[in-house]
């Protein structure tokens, strides 16, 4: 009995242990952020593009990596999205349940979730030579669609996954084909799970260095053309963090700043869409 | 047509996988009348009943051999057009399985996919089908509602109403009723009374007073095998096989200790 009680207190200690190592980091990163960026905040940094000296601790803001990253991230999981549609739902509604076809593809998406950004980065960049192009918006969106593609095809396959097998049945009774069925039933009930997962894509794009890193390159002018080099926050950061100098630095944690807003406020919304899928599914 | 007779099966054999789970079936399923498929828990009836509209080929490691004719056609003939088949067997599901759109929706979704767009004949349609599964009274002024706001059985009887818009021949039901509350079951059973003598309806039910209620013709599945068919009233008084007498009669079947008969 003694026994069974001190490993009840132990596991207790252990998991209060973990709890507080998890949250602990993520509220000192934001301590971090915030002491440290929120003094450089201002609005002129997020309304302007860098100056001229703006590295040096002159004028100007990161307006160009704002939008760059947005544009960046908007288009790769666009692109994404348009991959993982047709394949998820090929999947679900064309494949059987044990189809050995759909578990390769399934564990193919998971290989590719667990591989580094930078692994992605250095495809692009490779993919980039082979074509000619130059660090691009377009090599930059390309790399990130790679990075986000597996992300967004298996969130949209859970979704898929959870739907009842009725609802397919219901449709094709009525003497629809199974086209009809995935674009106008199917598609319809997973909307919500899917917005969620095109959030996701979005956040995780946004937030990526490695994969833009040797691909996307750097400007100080908004991102102007799919061919020429753009601007993006988390280089933005490296940039800034790089220099000797405190000001510039500060401003770096600033910019730190910004993405962490902008991701965390991607990520409530597709958290607070996917409790309604849940929920809706639970009535 | 062959005579009396719709749907009419020849020497069916169907696997999943390795389990043979129907066993030489011949079995002819009179036309325009109320046909019951009773019988145990797990014997085949749901398999059956989803041979008649092919949705057993979604089914993982599905097999089949011998013929299902419907209107004398062979339905597993690769030439067949599945969906033309699909459209003339309406089927309600054992859970009312409403399409995420609103109860108009729901109710034109058959009709739109097979080309009707003008509005004013959907209206019709959807009029009188949801009067026909009787439920337009209680939806005709939100019927730009999610179906899923409605009640289970109001649900049922919209999935009634939205089989019988794309004017199938047979209506097939499996357990229809067995989700719903007695008053909403007892609605969904009167229209099958009303609805017979105008399709030919195919019923699994595990409710043996709803089968003498309901058929015309019983057709009593046990352990993958037809063991008996033939008119209601024979059947249930007159049972040839002793397995029938005994499933009929509420005991237990030798050598089958799961069925629960209510
Ligand atoms: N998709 C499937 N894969 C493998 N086996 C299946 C599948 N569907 C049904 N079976 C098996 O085939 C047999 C017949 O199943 P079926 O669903 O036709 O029975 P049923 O008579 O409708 O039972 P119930 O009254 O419980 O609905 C069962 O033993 C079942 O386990
Ligand atoms: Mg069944």
């Amino acid at each position: 009995m003694d026994k069974r009680k001190t490993e009840e207190y132990f596991f207790k200690a252990l998991m209060l242990f973990s709890t507080l190592t998890v949250l602990g980091s993520l509220i000192s990163i934001l301590l971090t952020i915030i002491v440290k960026g929120f003094p450089a905040l201002s609005w002129s940094m997020l309304v302007q593009t860098p100056k001229g000296g703006y590295y040096m601790g002159k004028e100007g803001g990161i307006l160009n990596a704002i939008l760059g990253s947005l544009v960046l991230s908007l288009g790769a999981t666009f692109i994404a999205l348009l991959i993982s549609l047709p394949l998820t739902l090929y999947l679900n509604i064309y494949l059987k349940r044990n189809s050995r076809f759909a578990f390769w593809v399934r564990f193919v998406l998971d290989v590719l979730w667990g591989i580094p950004s930078i692994v992605y980065g250095a495809f692009g960049f490779t993919l980039m030579i082979f074509f000619g192009w130059r660090a691009s918006l377009l090599a930059g969106m390309v790399a990130t669609t790679l990075l986000v593609l597996p992300i967004m095809c298996r969130s949209i396959d859970e979704v898929l996954k959870m739907i009842p097998h009725e609802l397919q049945e219901a449709s094709l009774s009525l003497g629809a084909t199974r086209l009809e069925t995935a674009c106008k039933v199917i598609f319809k009930q997973a909307l919500p799970g899917v917005l969620t997962a095109i959030l996701l894509a979005l956040g995780r794009g946004m937030g990526d260095a490695a994969a833009v890193l040797f691909t996307a390159g750097f400007t100080d002018s908004l991102p102007y053309s799919l061919t020429g080099p753009v601007a993006t926050l988390p280089l933005a950061i490296f940039y800034q963090l790089g220099t000797p100098f405190p000001e510039v630095q500060e401003r770096g944690y600033a910019s730190a700043l910004v993405l962490t807003a902008i991701v965390l406020i991607i990520s409530i919304i597709a958290r607070m869409l996917s409790r309604r899928f849940t929920g809706d599914l639970g009535d | 047509m062959s005579g009396q007779s719709h749907i009419s099966v020849k020497n069916l054999n169907i696997w999943y996988g390795k389990q043979h789970a129907l066993q030489n079936i011949n079995l002819d399923i009179p036309n325009k009348k109320l046909t019951a498929i009773i019988g145990p828990s797990g014997c085949g009836k749901t398999t059956l009943l989803k041979s008649f509209n092919r949705l057993l080929d979604l089914q993982d490691g599905f097999k089949i051999s011998g013929k299902v004719l419907v209107d004398g056609e062979d339905i597993y003939d690769p030439k067949v057009e599945v969906t033309h088949l699909r459209k003339k067997m309406g089927l309600l599901s054992q859970r009312p399985c409403v399409l995420p759109m609103s109860i108009y929706e729901n109710v034109a979704y058959g009709p739109r996919l097979h080309g009707i767009k003008d509005k004013r004949v959907l209206d019709e349609i959807v009029e009188r089908y949801l009067q026909e599964a009787s439920l337009w009274s209680e939806v005709k002024d939100r019927l730009h509602q999610p179906a899923s706001r409605l009640s289970i059985g109001q649900q049922q009887r919209l999935c009634l109403a939205r089989g019988l818009a794309v004017e199938p021949e047979v209506i097939l039901g499996d357990e229809p009723t067995s989700a719903l509350d007695p008053i909403s079951a007892e609605r969904i059973e009167q229209r099958f009374m009303e609805l017979k003598g105008k399709y030919t309806m195919v019923i699994v039910t595990h409710l043996l007073r709803q089968a003498k209620r309901l058929a015309d013709y019983i057709v009593f599945i046990y352990l993958g095998q037809v063991i008996e068919h033939g008119p209601a009233r024979e059947l249930f008084e007159k049972p040839k096989d002793s397995r029938t007498k005994a499933y009929v009669e509420g005991s237990f079947i030798e050598g089958y200790a799961n069925q629960y008969v209510i």
